[in-house]
């Protein structure tokens, strides 16, 4: 099967296969990252625009190393969300990227919803990579790719999703992949931080507490805690915080035994992990790292048409 | 010029009158009503055969972004615009530039309302000056130069004090104060209703207890002062509750909603809709269906349309930035017939909520067709079908979440003081 979509917004607006063909193929371009000389000519001749409204130097270096790997040309744009209120809209932004008559945008926003609105105003493909609260969707392809490299399926797994799931794009894009590939997601983190009706975006159980949540899991996933976003009132310390809603080396012997642990970084080392777990043996996270050029690689291949590697 | 209506079904809920009669105008007043009366020579004739009669339809909220925003709308586009939705009069928010806090903005609207406008315009005056929530505007003077009621619509009234005393003073004025009910604090950087939709969409979320505990504190208010209070644009089955309890035990309090709140969802975000973004946001079905339940038993009042045009460049831009408001004042008449359509009410009661009552409320002149009343009247077609099109608008603004939506029901004459002001072609 193809793949039809011109952009990739969310995983939510993917199926089941379309997960897989995206999966299956980000596992045959690891094996182009194992090369010495680790580039293809699949997308000679296309660019590739990077439009970082939001620094990430991780999610951008990560696409731009995918795109450059694909041989494509690649630009970055970093532009300040202030500009937005101060007058230019995204919309003319859109216009003085298309000048450049680019094949793929890539765009981080941070605002949900901003992919929506560029992808029906260009005909260029869009990728999200993260708007506001709403999805990353290569961070869940990137999770998912790690854990079918581990467990072989994603069918049947429990996975556990702690933090600050209200603001997190990442524990959405999660939720709607992980449940569509047939595992159950199990939630945990402050009441002040759990979005209402979220066990109805799939199969996913919203839990009393932490130990709860990761108790016989596959998985356990944390997720990055963002002070500057929770103000004031969504919890008192950070210390706080660590204490109920950290993961630490006693309340990890919950999981399975040799239980995954993940993180979409960058970590609060001694807040979301113990340092002690985050370099353990059980933890996935550099791996994580490693899974995203390739996931980022199948993006910009399939949304270009995936018909080019045949050169 | 004089004018006979002919043959309609006169709904008069003022004087009790649902029958086939004929109305003769004379002089901008109503002459007489009844069955075969012979038009005076060189009297005008409106054959409301099949038609529906009733006195003009009153929006007790609506915003004319006129002085200081007319690129979005004016007094003439506004209340052409209300002429082609069937109403004969409006009432106007102070959120203008300036602000509608003295004298001199409310003659302003005034005179050109007279010189210019297709309706009549009755104007809001703001509870505080600048509408900023610190101290109180001259009512006295509002009132004076022609103002109907006080509100800060827009923005609530933040100090309890403050409101209180506005409550207060406005009864000494004898003007009505009508309250924005929103929880500021509450309501932080929410931009839709907080909710499973907000959840999948990853937008921020507005509680609805933002709405309900800002109109508990209003009607309490209003009732340790003995004042009259009219909430607008209730929107949760919370508020309601507040609302009918409070009515039950005597407290001065009157409602209005806005067909948007019994006819959308926050269902209507999804593809992050700019034009379904407002405030008091889109709520669910289940307050949907407390709104409904509301109209019914009376506990809402007034159906009002809080049409608030917007420049298609201020909704044209991310969910996140985009301005609140819709328009209504073209799509209130069929949305609300929908209401008798569904049994929710009946023809006497709607017109009730959308010209009897807020005639009342306000203390006009108008919402009936009594012998010597002016003669503001809405002839309604119930079987006129048609479409919602950017370009056939008269606002000047084109935010309508009902674009592309079927209409059943249109105003096929809009009479304002016997004149007609926009018949349907
Ligand atoms: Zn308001
Ligand atoms: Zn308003």
């Amino acid at each position: 099967m193809g793949f039809k979509h011109k952009d990739i917004i969310g995983l939510q607006d993917l199926t089941r296969e379309e997960i897989q063909l995206l999966l299956d193929t980000a596992d045959n371009m690891k094996e182009i990252n194992s090369r010495d000389i680790k580039k293809v000519p699949t997308l000679r001749g296309k660019t590739v625009v990077n439009v970082f409204y939001e620094a990430s130097t991780r999610t951008r270096t990560s696409f731009e190393i995918a795109a450059k790997r694909l041989s494509a040309d690649t630009i970055n744009i970093s532009a300040s969300t202030s500009s937005v209120t101060k007058g230019e809209t995204l919309s003319d932004t859109a216009r003085n990227i298309l000048a450049m008559k680019p094949d793929i945008i890539v765009m981080r926003h941070a605002a949900s919803g901003a992919h929506h609105y560029l992808a029906q105003r260009v005909s260029c493909s869009v990728i999200n990579a993260g708007d506001g609260a709403h999805e990353h969707p290569s961070q869940g392809l990137l999770d998912m790719l790690t854990m079918r490299q581990k467990f072989g399926t994603i069918e049947g797994l429990t996975v556990a999703i702690v933090g600050d799931i209200t603001h997190s794009r990442v524990a959405r894009s999660d939720i709607f992949g992980l449940t569509k590939m047939g595992a159950h997601v199990r939630l945990a983190g402050p009441p002040t931080m759990m979005p209402p009706g979220i066990e109805r975006l799939g199969n996913v159980t919203v839990c009393r507490d932490m130990r709860e949540a990761i108790e016989g899991v596959d998985v356990v996933m944390m997720l990055r805690i963002q002070l500057e976003r929770q103000g004031k009132t969504l919890l008192p310390t950070l210390r706080e915080y660590a204490r109920y809603y950290g993961l630490n080396p006693q309340n990890l012997k919950l999981a399975k035994p040799g239980a995954m642990v993940m993180h979409p970084g960058p970590i609060n080392r001694g807040v979301e992990l113990s340092s002690y777990v985050a370099d353990s043996d059980q933890s996935a996270i550099l791996t994580q790292v490693e899974n995203g050029v390739a996931v980022r690689m199948a993006m910009l291949y399939h949304v270009s048409g995936g018909e080019l590697a045949t050169e | 010029m004089n004018l006979l209506i002919k043959g309609g079904r006169v709904i008069d809920p003022s004087q009790g009158i649902d029958e086939v009669l004929d109305i003769l105008v004379e002089n901008g007043a109503i002459k007489e009503l009844g069955k075969g009366l012979a038009a005076p020579a060189g009297a005008g004739v409106v054959d409301a055969a099949g038609l529906i009669v009733t006195p003009g339809l009153i929006d007790m909220h609506v915003h004319l972004r006129d002085p200081g925003l007319e690129y979005k709308e004016d007094i003439v586009t506004g209340t052409r615009a209300a002429a082609a939705g069937g109403f004969t009069s409006v009432a106007c928010m102070p959120n203008t530039k300036p602000v509608n806090d003295n004298k001199a903005v409310t003659s302003y609207i005034v005179a050109k309302a007279k010189a210019e406008g297709l309706v009549n315009v009755f104007p809001v005056g703001s509870i505080t000056q600048g509408s900023k929530g610190d101290a109180l505007a001259e009512m006295g003077d509002l009132k004076e130069a022609g103002c109907v009621a006080v509100s800060d619509d827009g923005r609530p009234v933040t100090s309890s004090e403050l409101m209180r005393r506005a409550l207060e003073y406005a009864k000494g004025m004898g003007i009505m104060v009508i309250s924005h009910a929103e929880d500021l604090s509450l309501v932080g950087e929410g931009v839709m209703n907080e909710g499973f939709v907000s959840t999948e969409l990853g937008l921020k979320g507005i509680p609805w207890a933002a709405e309900d505990a800002a109109t508990a504190r209003d009607v309490y208010l209003a009732e340790f002062t003995n004042s009259p209070l009219h909430i607008a644009h209730v929107s949760t089955m919370g508020s309601l509750r507040i609302i009918r309890n409070a009515k039950a035990r005597g407290v001065k309090v009157t409602c209005e909603t806005a067909p948007h709140y019994f006819s959308l969802t926050d269902d209507a975000v999804r593809g992050y809709n700019t034009n379904a973004k407002m405030n008091p946001p889109l709520r669910t079905a289940d307050d949907l269906a407390a709104v409904k339940e509301a109209l019914k038993d009376g506990t809402i009042d007034a159906i009002a349309t809080d049409h608030a045009p917007h420049h298609l460049d201020e909704k044209d831009v991310e969910f996140n930035v985009a301005l609140n408001g819709i328009i209504g004042l073209e799509t209130s008449l069929p949305l609300s017939l929908k209401l008798v359509e569904e049994g929710v009410l009946t023809l006497p009661a709607l017109v009730e909520k959308m010209a009897c009552n807020p005639a009342a409320i306000l203390g006009i002149d108008r919402g009936t067709l009594r012998q010597g009343a002016v003669a503001d009247i809405t002839v309604i077609d119930p079987a006129a079908v048609w479409t919602v099109e950017a370009g056939a608008l008269a606002s000047k603004s084109k935010n309508s979440p009902f674009l592309g939506w079927e209409m059943k029901g249109a105003a096929a004459y809009t009479i304002v003081g016997g004149t007609v002001v926009h018949s349907r072609g």
